[in-house]
């Protein structure tokens, strides 16, 4: 985004958003565009419709108006599974499946009938520092080392986009600072385009390249962090 | 002793209910002077058996002398009243009756009628109306067993379920494990009475026969066929209404319709 006259295209689009249950909005006509390899940082009060949102963004939820465009094109044009597998969602449980950690990395290619290789899987969890840890039970893990697993897991389906619901806010202290500098690392690196959301916000000050305000479902201000943050 | 007083059949029963009250209201005497005093509640359940089960030998006797395509008609109103049964265990879950209703339906109502056909179930609606009933009663039983486990399962694993379909997987695959769960729970039961038969009770088929002076290997075999009958008609009634309930809990677009709460 060096050239603000060759303005790129948002990989991410939200257009009126909004969902109602019984009558009452979560998430009240939110328009916001993510561009590509951007991180937007999304704050606000508990219960604010953070979650709400990001559930909208990938179809987990119905929105009742509004619509999502995932680089342009209007998401009820793609099937649900394949827009799940290009806007990958980390949640704030890693929510493992029962058995090894390498049959948790192969769940999402599986689904489109790609088996992974021992060496990608190695090479995907050395990605997320636990190299080695392919065979070892789910059961057995830290919670650090589960969230860096589900991470690794999300990752395998190549996302364009991730959306990241306070992905750290369950771990301990040191935990939660190197679940979020590994996040940081393969986000720059992988250019991936997210939508992260906390409630810390020294945490969206590091993390986001814009900041977006939501309270009572509605979205209050977006803008540079420090703009958002200190107003 | 009381055969030598009464000689016909009906004189002779009513005895036998008489003195089985007074046994029952000897026992509430011996509570109440213990304290315990149910006389009311002991009394009415008294009186509501017996007028309720002689009033279902009156039907009966009506209907047994009908034709076969009675015995069908009831068992069908048997199994709308078994659905309406089941739904009451699925709390929450959509279109619970008649998703309940097509598992029995279908799920009993082929073992009938395969087993009529084959010729293990009599057509005599002596035969017909309790074996069916029977049937009828336990697939309703599988229903709810495995609604109840099922509608657990997923509230307590909506994470791992929109977990899975946030990694593309279809709605199938990501309640697979829950589903399975529930039609093995209902199934448990079956398999654990039919490895106990005869060692810690001897059920109700066989028990009749033998009270009706059946020669007892013939009445342990019957029992086994029908203890094979109801663990058949369990395992197909709870896969078909997991199966049903399993799709109906997802929208078109692929998302879980149920929250945890409820
Ligand atoms: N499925 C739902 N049904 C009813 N209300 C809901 C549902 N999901 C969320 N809400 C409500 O919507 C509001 C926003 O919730 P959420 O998106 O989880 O907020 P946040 O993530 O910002 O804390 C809350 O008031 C919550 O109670
Ligand atoms: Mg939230």
């Amino acid at each position: 985004m060096t050239h603000l006259n060759d303005a790129p295209s948002p990989r991410l689009e939200a257009r009126n958003l909004t969902r109602k249950v019984d009558g009452k909005p979560i998430v009240d006509r939110v328009s916001i565009k993510v561009f590509p390899a951007e991180v937007l940082a999304v704050v606000g009060p508990s219960g604010a419709g953070k979650s709400s949102l990001l559930r909208l963004i990938n179809r987990l939820d119905e929105p009742t108006d509004g619509v999502v465009f995932l680089d342009g094109r209007d998401y009820r044009e793609l099937p649900p599974r394949e827009l799940r597998r290009k806007v990958g969602m980390i949640m704030q449980m890693p929510y493992l499946f029962p058995g090894a950690v390498a049959e948790n990395i192969r769940f999402g290619p599986r689904q489109r009938g790609e088996d992974l290789s021992d060496d990608e899987i190695e090479r995907l969890l050395a990605r997320v520092n636990l190299p080695g840890f392919s065979h070892r039970d789910v059961s057995r893990l830290s919670g650090g080392e589960a969230q860096r697993v589900a991470i690794a897991r999300a990752l395998a389906n190549n996302p364009e986009a991730l959306l990241l619901d306070e992905p750290t806010s369950a771990l301990d202290e040191e935990a939660k600072a190197a679940v979020e500098a590994l996040l940081a690392e393969i986000i720059r690196e992988e250019g991936l385009t997210c939508v992260w959301v906390t409630h810390d916000l020294a945490q969206a000050a590091r993390m986001g390249d814009r900041v977006a305000l939501m309270e009572a479902g509605r979205l209050l201000r977006v803008g540079a962090p420090e703009e958002v943050l200190n107003a | 002793m009381l055969n030598q007083f009464f000689t016909d059949p009906i004189s002779l029963s009513v005895a036998q209910a008489l003195v089985a009250v007074f046994m029952a209201i000897g026992m509430m005497l011996i509570a109440s002077w213990a304290g315990i005093h149910l006389e009311k509640e002991i009394l009415i359940a008294l009186v509501r058996g017996l007028v309720q089960v002689v009033a279902v030998g009156a039907i009966l006797l009506y209907v047994f002398q009908g034709p076969t395509l009675i015995g069908f008609a009831i068992l069908a109103g048997m199994m709308l009243l078994a659905a309406k049964t089941a739904e009451k265990r699925a709390r929450g879950l959509p279109d619970a009756f008649r998703v309940g209703l097509y598992g029995i339906g279908v799920g009993a109502g082929s073992i009938i009628a395969l087993m009529t056909w084959a010729g293990v179930i009599d057509t005599k609606l002596t035969v017909l109306i309790p074996i069916g009933s029977m049937i009828i009663a336990n697939s309703m039983n599988a229903t709810s067993l495995a609604l109840d486990r099922f509608q657990g399962e997923v509230r307590t694993h909506v994470g791992h379920i929109e977990t899975a379909l946030a990694l593309g997987a279809p709605p199938k695959t990501a309640i697979r494990p829950y589903a399975q769960a529930a039609v093995r729970a209902s199934l448990i039961p079956r398999i654990d009475s039919l490895r106990s038969l005869g060692i810690v009770w001897i059920p109700g088929v066989m028990a009749g026969m033998l009270l009706g002076g059946s020669h007892p290997v013939h009445a342990a075999l019957y029992q086994f066929v029908v203890m094979a009958m109801i663990l058949a008609v369990s395992g197909l009634t709870s896969l078909i209404t997991t199966l049903i309930i399993a799709r109906r809990i997802f929208t078109p677009a692929e998302q879980l319709a149920i929250g945890p709460g409820e």
